[in-house]
């Protein structure tokens, strides 16, 4: 498994290194630039300044001397937060994302297994109606409306919450965004697990444990469950990568510093190093945790083995 | 120069009379507490030579004090320099520093200014704001890496005199001392640690307050600096900003009492808050022109009557009153009302023709140029995505149709709408333009031949330059703005800009909050403000 696992770690250089000069000279190819603005610079200004972060070269000089400044772990200064180095910033913003992500996640996976698989015993029944009735409104609600209803009624109407900001990083602030990063992951979680709930209950292998007069609990624990969390976990790896690299509008509504504005924020304002530093972050970290659901998957799965 | 100087001492003596009486009251009654401000955005950086954004200057200006600082209403007012004297050709200033030390209590000097305002002038610093400076001997030069650093006319005579040239005599210099470009900067402190020193373990200031704590995209702490030689009549003791940018979640932050200034709110809240919160809201005239360039470089915007056709087509009444509603003003000069030493800006000479008189003037321009129903002007309109600027575009673009123009909409992110329009690659476009200092020059330099990228319509008329020009070395007040006033008027014959309204400041102020003035730039300074 080991031997595996560093197969597929080092397969993954080369997919990096296509991500990264895609990226690049995609970044490059947009209109306008890092210093566009409403009031235009003076071209002395502009030179001075292109200069001083070698933009002034040609553009495959630019990006070889990307490439050897990421090798180094250099990722560069950032054009929009001046004070603050690409790494600076993810490396403040990903543990607060990080935290939020896997809170989410652990209650989505909680009450989502949890709900789908009770909705999937018991079919067409009233739970299994409303635990689907609920999914589906939270995956049509969209966080940008949620996340503002949750801030007026348990801020602003009840205050029993801080409507936003993120002061010493109490637990208090991290509620209502936990929530709303929660909320349609549960609801895809109690889906997907009801769905093949339902069919791994028909299949055959559970008619054996039934007939072997196994008790239903232990049939559904230790056998439907097995099969049944199959889908949900190829579908946590991606997911746990996305909510655990923060979102730009949840983010922006209650005012956290995590790193999910900088996908957004740093293509809005051309700032290429971190665009591309946010990029290649990302794009580990996909690697990484495709790489563990793999990994749990040989062992949840009997059929696959990991070699 | 006399006008000036009585001009400046008139401003300074009630302002100096405000101040002290600002500061009793601030400091008697109700002295300490922790004020918590909602800044426009995230700071780009706290070093004041890389900065350019009015959020910045928000919290850099309680942390600096250049040689003349601001009051509550924005007019300039002794900072370090306690006094100066201006020679008779108006171009060199001599100022006389009052003893003061810097927050780690090393003393202040001369030598200080002398080297940041060559530090933000060096080619390396990559300063965005540098240009600002330029009225200084050498600057440009520095600047653009045509000279050493002490080629720079900036000397300090002794440790507490500091000499100043200029290139022509500047009424504004004064005010233009105030802004953050002129900030003194700790020398002693950058050259031990280079890049670090905004850290917070590094910054050293000499202002009322100093850094805490900075956490990217969240807050900013600032506390008061018991150095300050002010620091006796500073009343807050703690200064939070939060750079959130979302403003329909500032606004509730605000509501629920987290929030104590929100500078700015969303204008579609309007009617809610002047209904809900109508002493918090404040709206105020705002130093700045939102405004529609026409390329004068492109068919048919070379003929002058194309281009007041359609300007003389858009009602700014029913802009501001039924699109806007936040008592905005409506634009008929390019330099917006209130600005020093510069009254009754130069207006349209339309401007009091009834509306529906002006359509028709503006149909027979267009049919005189060559436009009629058979042949109609048809072109495109750009505008940067953002909602007000679509339900404006959205308006004009129906008040052209009334007069038989075609114009299509097309909207781009701010970086492209900004490379293309530097490029001249449109036709009619919006922009905006806020005053980084308060006089006239800064709003008409923008239509100036030899300005550049940022006269967007390529607007060139040698009169108006040759005005301009000679606005720039004369020394006499009510001549130079006499001058500037002619070119204006110039200019609005012309119509290379569409101007459509005066932008206003718009503020949310918790009731607790004294000491917080309306001004037309849109500067606090939180030393001032104190809590109830």
């Amino acid at each position: 498994m080991f031997a595996y696992a560093v197969r597929r770690l080092l397969s993954a250089i080369p997919t990096l290194l296509v991500i990264i000069t895609i990226a690049f000279f995609m970044m490059r190819l947009a209109p306008g630039g890092p210093f566009d603005r409403e009031k235009q610079l003076p071209p002395e200004i502009e030179a001075n300044i292109l200069r001083a972060y070698n933009l002034d070269k040609p553009i495959h000089e630019q990006y070889l001397d990307y490439l050897k400044n990421i090798v180094r772990g250099d990722f560069g200064p950032s054009y929009k937060y001046l004070d603050f180095t690409v790494t600076d910033l993810i490396m403040t913003g990903f543990p607060v994302s990080l935290r939020l992500g896997l809170y989410a996640i652990l209650i989505a996976v909680v009450f989502g297994v949890t709900a789908g698989t009770i909705a999937a015993l018991k079919q067409n029944s009233t739970f299994d109606y409303m635990v689907m009735t609920f999914a589906m409104t939270g995956i049509v609600i969209p966080n940008f409306v949620m996340a503002p209803l949750l801030a007026l009624v348990f801020g602003v109407y009840l205050s029993l919450l801080p409507v936003a900001g993120w002061g010493d990083g109490a637990f208090k602030y991290q509620i209502l965004p936990v929530i709303t990063l929660a909320l349609p992951q549960i609801a895809y979680i109690s889906r997907l697990t009801r769905g093949s709930m339902v069919e791994v209950m028909n299949s055959n292998f559970i008619r054996t444990a039934r007939a072997k007069g196994l008790a239903e609990k232990i049939v559904v624990v230790r056998h439907a469950l097995r099969g049944g969390l199959l889908p949900v976990v190829s579908y946590l790896g991606p997911a746990t990568a996305a909510v655990i690299t923060g979102s730009v509008v949840i983010e922006s509504i209650f005012d956290v510093p995590g790193i999910g504005r900088y996908f957004v924020n740093g293509a809005l304002n051309r700032d290429y190093p971190v665009v591309m530093g946010v990029v290649i972050f990302y794009a580990v970290l996909i690697i990484m945790l495709n790489l563990v659901v793999d990994l749990i998957y040989g062992f949840l799965d009997p059929r696959v083995k990991v070699e | 120069m006399k006008n000036l100087l009585r001009c400046v001492g008139k401003r300074w003596g009630t302002a100096a009379v405000f101040a002290v009486l600002m500061t009793v009251v601030a400091t008697a009654a109700y002295a300490g507490g922790t004020l918590r401000v909602a800044t426009m955005g995230e700071p780009a950086s706290l070093d004041p030579h890389k900065v350019s954004g009015t959020w910045e200057n928000a919290i850099v200006g309680d942390m600096y004090i250049g040689l003349t600082t601001e009051n509550p209403k924005a007019e300039p007012v002794p900072g370090v320099a306690e006094s100066w004297t201006i020679s008779e050709d108006g171009k060199t200033y001599t100022f006389k520093l009052r003893e003061c030390v810097w927050s780690d209590g090393t003393p202040m000097t001369a030598h200080d200014f002398v080297y940041s305002m060559q530090r933000i002038l060096l080619p390396e610093t990559a300063a965005e704001y540098a240009s600002l400076l330029y009225i200084i001997q050498g600057a440009e030069a520095l600047n653009s890496g045509k000279a050493e650093a002490d080629t720079l006319a900036v000397k300090a005579i002794d440790d507490r005199t500091l000499e100043i040239k200029l290139t022509g005599p500047a009424p504004y210099f004064l005010a233009l001392l105030t802004h953050y470009t002129a900030y003194p900067v700790p020398k002693h402190v950058i050259d031990k640690v280079g890049k670090e020193w905004t850290k917070p373990e590094n910054m050293v200031v000499n202002g009322p307050y100093k850094l805490v704590e900075w956490i990217p995209n969240t807050h900013v702490k600032l506390t008061k600096n018991d150095k300050y030689w002010d620091a006796g009549s500073v009343a807050l003791d703690n200064l939070t900003f939060y750079t959130q940018e979302d403003r329909a979640a500032v606004q509730k932050r605000f509501r629920a009492g987290e929030i104590d200034v929100a500078t700015d709110f969303a204008s579609d809240q309007i009617d809610w808050l002047r209904k809900n919160m109508p002493e918090e809201t404040r709206i105020a005239p705002y130093m700045g022109v939102y405004y529609y360039p026409i390329n004068s470089s492109v068919e048919p915007f070379t003929d002058a009557r194309v281009r007041n056709a359609l300007s003389m087509a858009v009602n700014r009444e029913a802009i501001v009153d039924k699109v806007l509603k936040t008592g905005e003003l409506a634009a008929y000069s390019f330099v917006p009302p209130g600005v020093a030493f510069y009254e009754n800006p130069a207006e349209v000479e339309w401007k009091d023709v009834p509306f529906a008189d002006r359509q028709k003037k503006a149909k027979e321009l267009l049919a005189e140029a060559g436009f009629g129903p058979d042949n109609p002007l048809s072109f495109t309109l750009r505008y940067n995505t953002s909602e007000n600027h679509k339900r404006v575009a959205v308006a004009v673009v129906s008040m052209w149709k009334a007069i038989g123009v075609k114009a299509e909409l097309f909207n781009s992110e701010v970086k492209v709408h900004y490379a293309d329009l530097k490029q001249g690659d449109f036709q009619v476009a919006r922009a905006g333009w806020i005053a980084d200092y308060n006089d006239a020059q800064n709003f008409l330099y923008l239509l100036e031949s030899r300005t550049g990228a940022n006269n967007y319509g390529r607007y060139a008329n040698p009169e108006f330059d040759q005005l301009m020009l000679d606005a720039e070395v004369t020394s006499d007040l009510a001549k130079r703005s006499e001058m500037m006033r002619k070119a204006e008027s110039l200019a609005m014959a012309d119509q290379p800009v569409i101007p459509i309204y005066h932008y206003v400041s718009k503020n949310l102020v918790a009731k607790n909050v004294v000491g917080f003035e309306d001004n037309p730039q849109d500067i606090h300074r939180w030393r001032y403000v104190s809590l109830k």
